[in-house]
């Protein structure tokens, strides 16, 4: 099971994902999951050290899976974060803002 | 961000001066020192009420959360402190014993917090009738005026005596 | 309405600057997450599931144009142009960036508005009957001791770290708009037999996960005897309620398992140490105050309009409108005018900047810049004159707040629900664009009568599901979207909690499901009763037992 670390930015809230060289962005696609359980350890030390220096709130470990050609978040909390609100799809990274 | 700490090393901040704390907590002990000021637990106190009575020296009481202040009522003219606790800073019952001390019995001695406290929480605690704070912090004076600076206006008649919103009104 | 005087002003200020300071401070490292989260959500700030929420207070649901407007300005410059009208009457903003708070907050204290404590386990927003000042039916205006609750309430120094959040409502009426007995304090203005107002007291309703309506422990308290009884029953939940277990910390559970008797005793006799002192209210504090709700200039007018019957002869949308959005003016030549903003197949309570200009605008053309939010998450318009109803009509269509469903099927309240809140374990406003879609049907609603359906995402219930007629919890099975639901509800002076009726339903399934349950309805009941009245009379017995045999 893929992984990736979501969190929200401390200074406007908006959900972020980690992708490579402790870089935080805010598309699921462009994150870089990790495939075991000792490097999801490694993502959030990697996100404690962003909370600790006021870059991010909240970290935590989501599971993910590729359908097809994207990343999905498998529960539907983490999913509705990583697109936006299904009754406003005018709003949010669905629609590119 | 201050914490209040139970650990008597860090100064006393009392009425907004540092000052030199005269008590020893000797809580959860049943042998005590024979002179000097102590802050004792509840359960001491009743068990050892009439040896700390028996005492030359200033005895304080410190309750714990769920002790009420009705438990003491009738020895407030026995002591020169009482100690409330705070386990945890959203643990607000203490600023209700600490009015009732103020206002129920007219406790005229010494009330401190002791526990785990914001520093956002001091305005109120000062308002409810608290008047020494041990605070964790490199500069608990300055914490001290921040907290008080925050506010200069209240709706809510205390016995700390400071004029409401609505005394204003009246003119 | 009450205007912040000088005090007030200087108060709201002092509270946005301390927060302003708090906020620079989480910002250098200076306070950490845990540290600030108290302090962000004792001014209303939520971290949500996209980003940042704010919620900002409207007391008691007044609110003025100048207010309105500067809510419209406020979402549009610093969020997505858009806000959500909530149960506890209050707006949120759902977008909101935490650098911005300072500005933000300047800019809501310039019109007497800010988040105090519109979070936190503190005494919250009072809310209170929508029509308060207005309404025929209403005894005495409660606005006044909503003022008065509102100021005592405000960072009291006692009662900001009580072992859970604390809500009152307050009603003038024996038509109870206010849910008093879904709060943990509900107050109701009334006369008693020498002729003297005073209040029933309602101590421990609530919803959530254990849902119980309010107990009367007081059933006169004369008016100026409100602080010191409030203070008294705040005191003995503060020192009592508990705060082992966050689900169990309301006061409902307290009063619960204390007993009602040994709880009246417990305030009362705090209450007799207290109830001569510093907090009575005088009646001349009281003037002071009631004369800032002093009524607006009404003209002297006819109340019969001739000139309505042919607008509405001639206009169909009209007549629907004005049959269902009015409500009895004390003053002739008036009426109230419900503004729905639950549009067909729109989400409960989103109204946009747009929509929030051109009310302020209307609300000072036809209401003397005056309106409220109610717990139904629509708008009124207070004091509208009735020559001017078709001409109002007219304006509301253009922006789309004229839809004719005030009381009806489609008139829903929702909660954000998975759509946006992070305690949420299913969607809860998909459903309610559903379910006023598929009742769409303007001759069908009002066939169907008076009905409220209420949803929520979770357990927490912000959307009222107990007290609907037909309640509907959504929950999380499996990681798929399950919705119960409960019938025989009710909010009003008759307050009563439904039940789980049996097993779920999907999304769709619970549409049809309440198609059925309407159509079952219709079947069985007698000469004009309402949904409510006919489940009363014959319990959930048929009701389950046609809905769950019937062939789908």
């Amino acid at each position: 099971m893929a992984q990736v670390v979501i969190a929200n930015r401390l200074r406007d809230g908006i959900v972020v994902f980690l992708g490579t060289n402790h870089t935080w962005v805010e598309q699921l696609q462009d994150c870089t999951p990790s495939e075991s359980k000792e490097d999801g350890q490694r993502l959030m030390d990697i996100s404690q050290e962003a909370a600790d220096q006021q870059e991010i709130v909240d970290p935590n470990l989501i599971e993910v899976e590729k359908r097809g050609q994207t990343w999905h978040a498998i529960k539907m909390r983490e999913e509705m974060r990583a697109k936006g609100p299904t009754v406003r799809e005018d709003l949010g990274k669905q629609a590119g803002n | 961000m201050a914490r209040l700490r139970k650990d008597f090393t860090v100064p006393l901040l009392k009425n907004g001066k540092i000052t030199e704390d005269a008590f020893t907590r000797v809580t959860g002990e049943t042998d005590f020192p024979s002179t000097g000021a102590l802050i004792v637990d509840l359960t001491s106190w009743q068990e050892h009420r009439s040896e700390l009575l028996g005492r030359a020296d200033p005895i304080g009481i410190e309750l714990a959360a769920g002790e009420s202040p009705s438990e003491i009522a009738d020895d407030l003219g026995n002591l020169s402190l009482v100690a409330l606790d705070f386990p945890a800073f959203s643990d607000g019952r203490a600023f209700s014993s600490a009015r009732l001390l103020r206002e129920r019995y007219h406790f005229k001695g010494e009330v401190r917090a002791v526990g785990d406290v914001l520093l956002e929480q001091l305005h109120f605690m000062s308002r409810v009738g608290f008047d020494s704070f041990v605070l964790d912090s490199e500069d608990p004076v300055q914490e001290w005026l921040i907290a008080q600076d925050d506010l200069n206006l209240w709706y809510q008649p205390t016995e700390d005596g400071r004029i409401t919103v609505r005394q204003k009104r009246r003119g | 309405m009450y205007q912040y005087d000088e005090y007030d002003q200087d108060f709201v200020e002092q509270r946005a600057r301390q927060f302003s300071r708090q906020v620079e401070r989480r910002i250098s490292g200076e306070l950490t997450e845990d540290q600030f989260k108290p302090l962000r959500l004792m001014n209303g700030l939520y971290l949500q599931l996209h980003a940042y929420m704010l919620r900002i207070n409207v007391p008691y649901g007044c609110l003025s144009s100048a207010q309105m407007r500067k809510l419209g300005h406020v979402a549009r410059l610093y969020d997505k142009s858009y806000g959500h009208l909530t149960t506890r009457q209050n707006m949120q903003l759902n977008w909101i960036r935490l650098t911005d708070m300072p500005q933000i907050l300047l800019e809501l204290a310039s019109v007497e508005m800010h988040g105090i404590q519109s979070s936190g386990n503190c005494i919250r927003n009072i809310t209170a009957d929508e029509y308060a000042g207005v309404a025929a039916d209403e005894v005495e205006d409660p606005r006044i001791y909503c003022e008065f609750l509102r100021q005592w309430s405000s960072l009291h120094p006692e009662f900001s770290f009580l072992p859970r959040k604390f809500k009152f409502a307050v009603t003038g009426s024996p038509n109870d708009r206010a849910a008093v007995k879904a709060h943990d304090i509900g107050l109701r203005l009334y006369r008693n037999d020498q002729g003297e107002v005073g209040f029933e007291v309602f101590v421990g309703g609530g919803l959530g996960r254990t849902p119980f309506i309010g107990k009367l422990i007081r059933d006169f308290l004369p008016t100026e005897h409100l602080l010191s009884y409030c203070e008294a029953i705040l005191r003995v939940y503060n020192q009592l309620g508990r705060r082992d277990n966050k689900y169990k910390a309301r006061i409902k559970v307290l009063v619960h398992e204390t007993g009602e008797e040994a709880f009246r005793e417990l305030v009362e006799k705090e209450w007799e140490a207290i109830r001569d002192g510093t907090l009575s209210l005088p009646e001349e504090d009281v003037a002071l105050i009631r004369a800032r709700f002093a009524p607006p200039k009404y003209e002297d007018l006819e109340d019969d309009t001739p000139s309505l019957e042919s607008q509405r002869a001639e206009n169909p949308g009209f007549n629907d409108w004005m049959d269902q959005q009015l409500a009895e003016h004390k003053q002739a030549g008036y009426t109230i005018v419900n503004i729905s903003c639950t549009p067909i197949g729109k989400p409960p309570g989103d109204i946009s900047s747009e929509q929030m200009e051109s009310v302020a605008d209307l609300a000072e053309t036809y209401s003397f810049g005056e309106m409220r939010v109610t717990h139904n998450q629509n708008l009124v318009f207070t004091d509208v004159r009735k020559k001017d109803l078709f001409s109002l009509w007219q304006d509301l269509v253009k922006v789309e707040l004229a839809t004719p469903n005030h009381g009806l099927i489609s008139d829903t309240i929702c909660c954000p629900g998975l759509d946006y809140c992070a305690l949420a374990n299913a969607r809860s406003i998909p459903l309610a664009e559903k379910i006023s879609t598929a009742f769409a049907d303007q001759e069908r609603q009002k066939e169907i009568g008076e009905i409220y359906i209420n949803m929520s995402g979770c357990i927490n219930a912000c959307g009222h599901h107990h007290v609907g007629n037909i309640g509907i919890l959504g929950v999380d099975k499996k990681n798929t979207e399950l919705y119960q639901l409960m019938l025989g509800g009710s909010a009003k002076e008759d307050a009563s909690l439904g039940k789980i009726l049996g097993p779920g339903f999907d999304e769709d399934g619970v549409v049809t499901a309440i198609e059925k349950l309407i159509d079952i309805y219709l079947d069985l009941r007698k000469d004009g009763e309402t949904f409510l009245e006919t489940h009363r009379r014959l319990g959930d017995g048929p009701f389950k037992e046609r809905l769950y045999s019937a062939p789908s």
